[in-house]
């Protein structure tokens, strides 16, 4: 127990840390997963090529390959940023390529004939999609987003071998004070139960509001 | 019967892959016809209705719509359809809206109107469908025949110069086929263009001006309905009628 609240300032910094980067992250993954999934449904074909290139790069790289190419690779290139923000970056766009694949899952489920009487009526394209089918599919891909957020907040684990402030990369400083390495681990694992209760908690709300009724 | 035509269509070929499911299909419907188009499962009558508003591509041949040829994608062919109103075997109410927002989305989103204007013409709309009452339903918690009746609101709203039904009771209960089929005689006798594919021989011989036979992608008769019904001049609609007829 004395883990804890001898070190409840560094546990406290470690789960802000954590926090912010998921907070951000699924931001970022959220616009952007919603922008592809745009365009890999729209009906110009270089849309959908840039679309489908995304997912596949993204979803591809193992996390911790691309933290390297972001925070190693885009500095070699002038680019240079707090290791945060190039961890909000990497984080986020690896997640968008999931949360793109989600939603658009979600606009599949989406029965034809909607898509058809909208379109029946005059409607165009940008109509259709944001009227008639995005309201529709929004309530199917309530339940895939959250996983692919709450698998986000635990992700973010890897920026601690950057360097960058965050839960898990509390326990090298506690395990060279001395303390025991179980308990270290046990408090570190409850911070990200928090988290990813919260953010459970926080879509099944949103799933009650607005999800398919059966 | 050739005055003024609406919709024309001149030697339209489509193929599913390998099947050919519309051959050479030459068909006129001038201001103000009813015509129904009947035939076997398969025969291509849905694929003709739906290349109309171009649901379904074409390969080759023209569709006129009022002299004008029918658009590629883009802006063009929306307008277009909004010309022309279509109206589904599964409804396809938006399921997410109701009744009234059903039936003036595209009139806000489309036409323009504002608001207000839009709702109060969807109600005397709706109204006219009998189904008044209704507006604030979604369209889960109505019975077949009051989602199509809603559905011919909605492409009512539009103004449309000619109405496209997709087999527009196949999907309901016997005993709601009528309260659809009695809002549909009352546009023909109004003098709205239909083009109605149907398996409602009833229908047919009472409102259609014209009754079109389609068997294996083509256009096997086009005449009168009493004409056809009483004496069928193909071996292919004699067979078909007698099967559909004896009970």
């Amino acid at each position: 127990m004395n883990v804890l609240t001898d070190n409840i300032s560094t546990y406290w910094k470690g789960f802000l840390g954590t926090v912010e980067l998921t907070v951000y992250a699924s931001i970022l993954a959220l616009v952007l997963g919603f922008v592809m999934a745009s365009f890999r449904v729209a009906p110009v074909g270089s849309f959908r090529a840039l679309g489908t290139a995304w997912v596949t790069v993204l979803r591809n790289t193992p996390l911790t390959l691309l933290f390297f190419a972001v925070l190693l690779g885009l500095p070699r290139f002038g680019l240079v940023l707090p290791f945060t923000v190039f961890a909000v970056l990497a984080l986020g766009c690896y997640t968008s390529a999931f949360i793109c694949e989600a939603l658009r899952s979600g606009i599949n489920t989406v029965p034809k004939g909607q898509g058809e009487a909208a379109r029946s009526l005059g409607m165009t394209f940008s109509q259709t999609l944001t009227t008639i089918i995005l309201p529709q599919a929004f309530r199917s891909v309530i339940p895939p987003v959250g996983s692919t957020l709450i698998a986000l907040a635990k992700n973010s684990a890897i920026a601690g071998a950057f360097s960058v402030t965050e839960l898990l990369g509390t326990y090298k400083t506690l395990s060279e004070l001395g303390y025991n390495i179980i308990w270290t681990f046990v408090w570190i694992a409850l911070g990200y139960l928090v988290i990813t209760l919260a953010i459970s908690a926080v879509f099944n709300i949103l799933e009650k509001r607005w999800g398919v009724a059966r | 019967m050739a005055v003024d035509p609406l919709i024309e269509l001149r030697d339209v070929n489509k193929y599913y892959g390998e099947l050919h499911v519309l051959q050479d299909i030459d068909l006129t419907v001038g201001k103000g016809e009813v015509v129904v188009v009947i035939g076997p499962s398969g025969s291509g009558k849905s694929t003709l209705c739906r290349t109309i508003n171009r649901l379904e591509t074409i390969q080759s041949g023209t569709i006129r719509l009022d002299g004008q040829p029918l658009p590629e994608e883009g802006k063009a062919l929306a307008q277009l359809r909004a010309e022309v109103g279509m109206v589904f075997q599964s409804f396809n109410l938006f399921a997410h809206k109701t009744v009234l927002q059903n039936v003036s989305l595209a009139q806000v989103k489309v036409r323009k109107r504002k608001k207000d204007e839009a709702d109060k013409r969807s109600r005397e709309l709706l109204d006219r469908v009998g189904l008044a009452a209704h507006a604030d339903k979604f369209p889960a918690q109505m019975s077949g025949g009051q989602q199509q009746r809603v559905a011919i609101a909605r492409a009512l709203a539009m103004d449309p110069k000619a109405l496209l039904f997709d087999e527009p009771t196949s999907a309901l209960d016997p005993e709601m086929i009528n309260e659809v089929l009695e809002v549909m005689q009352q546009l023909a006798r109004d003098g709205m263009t239909m083009v109605v594919v149907t398996h409602e021989m009833g229908f047919a011989r009472t409102a259609a001006d014209r009754v079109v036979f389609m068997a294996d992608g083509k256009i096997v008769e086009d005449r009168a309905p009493e004409d056809f019904f009483t004496h069928p001049e193909s071996e292919r609609a004699r067979d078909f009628l007698s099967k559909i007829l004896k009970h």
